[in-house]
């Protein structure tokens, strides 16, 4: 019976001070055929056990990339891990073998993506797909397994879970798909839930249920999750903290309340007045000038700067350091301060 | 507007991908292109491949031998005379003699023209064929395609050698010229299937692209749709499939010809060449040697060539 | 560039007209001898009228029909049945000529900038082809110049005309397809979810720019898109459709301040708001299961089976979109209320 319920496990300790997932300065590189493409340089978060963390970022911010070099799923090559440390629980995940990390995998940090259907093999049913992890890794016998696998769909609340053991990926909606998916990911019980992009291939109203589900999960679970979206508006409804991604760094870190009320980083603040919302009528977006950087070619200094209105000539000559404002938050700009005066105004 | 001068000034910096894309590939993760054209991608990518400036050689080199053979050897390759039967090397006969005495590297210098001449015109028949009937039934679909997708199940049907043997003989008693340009018939009329079915299948993904839509839109005719927008973007793939097939109806012509059906003596081919060598093999292997050489050479250079241009022109290899 | 000078034209006249517009896509079974054995209702009685200078926003969830509802209106698609009347022209009936011409009133800007510019065409060639096929639409020998005029006009270099569309950036590239759908000077202009491929500091530019070029030459869009918030932000009156069908339309402040069908309020209450304070002080809706197939919509009123109102009628007789008494515009739920507690 020790598979028998879905029952929050004790947090196992964590050494003294230390955090339940720590990302150290992590450099990441693709070497391409035209060139070298830095895409993580110098990325530092930390998750503790019970809270949500929010990566937030557009495409080509790295944000997914430090997702993949956290579960060890990087293709090397193109990818390259420089240097840096992951440390879960203390303990280096960089410096294991691969054998190591596949114990990790699933079983203490699992992960969910954007697309259901690409991420599920249509030619098994769905039970199956579930049920192969418990036989495989927790060596279940197949009963128990298919007793497990239905707990496992009504957990994610999808409707008549043993009846749909036996339908293939392609019978189950976009939402119904992504809830398999989640519920292949807790199949372990990992104490860490990355889920990238999870809402973004869904409807609003679906998306409304997922962030629903996902959240309920983590508190009954007691999971700690990392949220990756490109949505402000998601991560305002679920998250603990905020980590802001551009260029491969972390340019701004806040608790989401200070965060939205008066974002330091420029970049964050344009972030947030170039949204149409649906609370506020407004006149004209504002925007942010320009593109994202090309990554062979980051900008010297501020990588933001060339879209900066705030950039000064110190932008283009020095690389900002993380400016510690009040409450534990950061921002990788050199006029911080006056930033958040700004946006506080 | 002065945001968007900053944009058009920018652009240069940066030439993003798409925004969504699975996790992994470099290029989904926002890594950038330089701004650069199609084909101007291409030509850095095989500048940059030994294969293609080997199998690009060979290519060149055989033409060139089929276009002015006597830029290549100084001996007439009919100036043929029995004591010098299976010679040894001499002069400029590199590789000695043949059975009649006539010189094997003059012989298989010359028989490039025959040989070429049946794979490039085999192609070009083949490859208009394939347009054709390709892009009408890719394009119109319906009844259009499932009639002419019946005609190529059928063609493909027919054993190649069963129909050139019924169909050379009746020309078996005609001149030279007649019997090179019926084996070129026979080939085209019975090749082009795979073209035209790599043709339909491109022409029916490229028919369901949105700019082929927003032509429509515009007020754009059929034959400016599968002109202009189709017919670009679905030629790439059938390309390659037609420098594969030059290699293969060169080989299909000495096959023909090594069978007595093809091209016959005095028309210097390798077929013709392999054919005779192969009955005095056991005399001296090097009249049999050489022309097969050149002809493997031929087909490897076409096929590799096919291969590389057709990887160069893929986005999604590079 | 100026405007399409015609001094009738007034603003706020009805344009474009679409009366019970229906495309049925039929299911077959069978290879050989295929037979119909069933009909997606892809769209299904569509009835609304666009009005010059004005954005009606439609959205919906995917598989509501929107897409399609843009593709039978830009005739790629034949309707099954239905009307639409653009300046007195009847849309589906004209063909040939006449259908040309009527095109260079209307454009669509499309949705995916990777997929809607020939790769293998110049954007020179790309923006001037409409004038290659409708030759009278610019004076022999000025086409270089049009298509320079409209590249500034869109806010790229004039410069990059032969440039390639894989030398641009997403945004950029909605911004070529931009001024192709403007270059026939267009009255209506059809936009699929324009900026929803796109990233969120590059959207506001193409939004902005999409507002500034309807003050500028008096355009008229119909602007589908699944974002509410894009929607609210640029539309003046807006449609919801759920199943092929319109179950709410009014102007912006009716549709997001004083919604009565239901399916519009849980719409609205599922959008996240980028605001961490508001999380606990909104009410949300939360809808259950997913959208039934539009093969097998349900009898009488579509959102019936997720509808927390539904009743037995509502399974029985299918309601109208016609004005009810919560409020004066058209709402097709026999049940329409204000929502109490609207945030």
């Amino acid at each position: 019976m020790s598979h028998s319920a879905v029952k929050p496990t004790p947090a196992s300790p964590t050494p003294e001070g230390g955090h339940l997932l720590e990302v150290r300065d992590l450099h990441v590189e693709f070497r391409t055929g035209e060139g070298v493409a830095r895409v993580i340089n110098g990325v530092s978060y930390h998750l503790d056990a019970g809270e949500t963390l929010a990566v937030l970022g557009e495409s080509g911010s790295g944000k997914s990339v430090t997702a993949q070099a956290i579960m060890g799923i990087l293709d090397t090559p193109p990818a390259n891990v420089r240097s840096g440390q992951i440390l879960y629980r203390g303990r280096d995940l960089l410096g294991q073998s691969e054998e190591q990390r596949r114990q990790v995998r699933g079983k203490e940090i699992a992960m969910i993506f954007q697309d259901a259907l690409s991420a599920l093999n249509p030619v098994f049913p769905v039970g199956w797909q579930i049920g192969e992890t418990l036989r495989h890794r927790e060596g279940m016998s197949r009963g128990d397994a298919r007793a497990r696998t239905v707990e496992l769909m009504d957990l994610v609340r999808i409707p008549a879970a043993a009846s749909r053991l036996g339908d293939y990926p392609h019978q189950f909606s976009g939402g119904m798909r992504q809830r398999v998916m989640i519920a292949m990911a807790l199949a372990l019980n990992p104490k860490v839930l990355i889920a990238d992009e999870p809402t973004t291939a869904l409807d609003v109203t679906v998306q409304a249920q997922i962030m629903d589900l996902l959240a309920d999960l983590r508190r009954d679970l007691d999971m700690a999750m990392i949220l990756i979206t490109h949505d402000l508006g998601v991560v305002a409804g679920v998250a603990d903290r905020i980590a802001v991604m551009y260029a491969g760094r972390i340019v701004e870190h806040a608790d989401v309340h200070s965060l939205y009320r008066a974002p330091a980083h420029p970049y964050t603040k344009g972030l947030l007045e170039s949204i149409p919302r649906l609370d506020v009528r407004g006149q004209a977006l504002s925007t942010i000038r320009g593109l994202p950087p090309n990554l062979m070619r980051i900008p010297s200094g501020c990588p933001f700067h060339p879209r900066c209105p705030y950039v000064q000539q110190v932008c283009v000559d020095v690389v900002p350091h993380d400016l510690v404002l009040g409450d534990g938050r950061t921002s990788a700009c050199h006029f911080a301060q006056e930033v958040c005066d700004d946006s506080a105004r | 507007m002065s945001d968007f001068e900053t944009v058009a000034a920018t652009e240069n910096q940066a030439a993003r991908r798409g925004p969504s894309g699975e996790p992994g590939a470099p290029n989904q993760v926002g890594v950038p292109r330089k701004p650069r054209s199609l084909a101007g991608d291409a030509w850095r990518d095989l500048r940059r491949k030994p294969i293609f400036w080997i199998s690009l050689f060979l290519v060149v080199l055989v033409a060139a031998m089929a276009v002015v053979p006597a830029l290549f050897t100084a001996n007439d390759p009919r100036d043929c005379v029995l004591s010098r039967q299976h010679a040894g090397p001499s002069g400029g006969a590199i590789f000695g003699y043949d059975f009649q005495g006539c010189d094997t590297y003059s012989r298989a210098v010359y028989g490039a023209r025959a040989s070429l001449l049946v794979g490039a015109l085999s192609a070009l028949f083949t490859g208009l064929i394939a347009v054709v009937v390709g892009m009408l039934a890719g394009y119109f679909g319906r009844w259009v395609d499932a009639v002419l997708s019946r005609v190529i199940d059928i063609v493909l049907g027919i054993p190649l050698l069963l129909a050139a043997i019924v169909l050379l003989k009746r020309v078996s008693a005609s001149s030279d010229n007649v019997r090179l340009f019926a084996v070129i018939f026979v080939l085209a009329a019975l090749g082009w299937t795979t073209a035209a079915r790599v043709i339909r299948s491109s022409v029916i993904t490229a028919k369901e692209q949105d700019y082929v839509a927003a032509a429509r839109m515009l007020g754009a005719g059929n034959g400016r749709i599968m002109w202009r927008h189709i017919l670009p973007n679905a030629l790439a793939p059938a390309i390659v499939v037609l420098t594969i097939a030059l290699g293969s109806f060169i080989s299909a012509e000495a096959t023909l010809s090594f069978l007595g059906i093809g091209l016959k003596s005095p028309t210097i081919s390798w077929g013709i060449d392999i054919d005779a060598g192969r009955v005095h093999m056991r005399e001296s292997a090097t009249p049999l040697v050489v022309p097969s050489t050149f002809l493997a050479l031929t087909v490897l250079a076409f096929i590799m060539l096919g291969d590389a241009i057709r990887d160069a022109f893929d986005p999604k290899l590079r | 560039m100026t405007a399409p000078a015609s001094p009738a034209k007034v603003r706020g006249e009805t344009i474009l007209a679409v009366d019970n517009l229906v495309k049925h896509f039929p299911i077959t079974q069978g290879v050989l001898f295929q037979r119909q054995v069933g009909a997606v209702r892809a769209v299904d009685g569509v009835s609304f009228e666009l009005r010059r200078g004005e954005t009606l926003g439609v959205v919906g969830e995917s598989g509501c029909g929107k897409s399609t509802l843009a593709r039978l209106l830009m005739r790629l698609e034949t309707p099954t049945s239905g009307r639409a009347t653009l300046e007195g022209n009847d849309l589906f009936r004209s063909s040939g000529a006449e259908l040309r011409r009527l095109r260079r009133n209307m454009q669509m800007v499309m949705q995916d900038p990777y997929t809607s510019l020939n790769p293998r065409m110049t954007v020179g060639a790309i923006i001037g082809e409409p004038f290659d096929i409708h030759p009278d639409a610019a004076p022999k020998g000025s086409k270089r110049k049009r298509v320079q005029e409209l590249l500034d006009v869109v806010g790229l270099n004039p410069e990059h005309i032969n440039r390639y569309p894989h030398q641009f950036s997403g945004g950029q590239r909605q911004r070529i397809g931009i001024a192709r759908a403007l270059a026939l000077r267009p009255e209506i202009i059809v936009c699929d979810e324009p900026v929803s491929a796109l990233d969120v500091s590059i959207q506001a530019q193409v939004i902005n720019l999409l507002e500034q070029l309807q003050d500028e030459f008096g355009l008229s869009y119909i602007f589908i898109a699944h974002d509410l918030s894009v929607v609210r932000h640029i539309a003046d009156r807006v449609a919801v459709m759920y199943l092929g069908k319109i179950v709410e339309i009014g102007t912006e402040d009716e549709i997001y301040e004083r919604a009565t069908h239901p399916y519009t309020q849980a719409l609205l209450s599922a959008v996240p708001v980028p605001d961490p304070d508001a999380r606990d002080d909104r009410t949300m809706i939360r809808l259950t299961g997913d959208v039934p197939s539009p093969a097998d919509p349900p009898s009488g009123c579509r959102f019936r089976t997720r509808c927390w109102k539904a009743q037995e009628v509502c399974a029985r007789e299918e309601p109208h979109p016609v004005p009810r008494a919560a409020d004066p515009h058209p709402s097709a739920c026999h049940f329409a209320e204000l929502r109490p507690t609207t945030t």
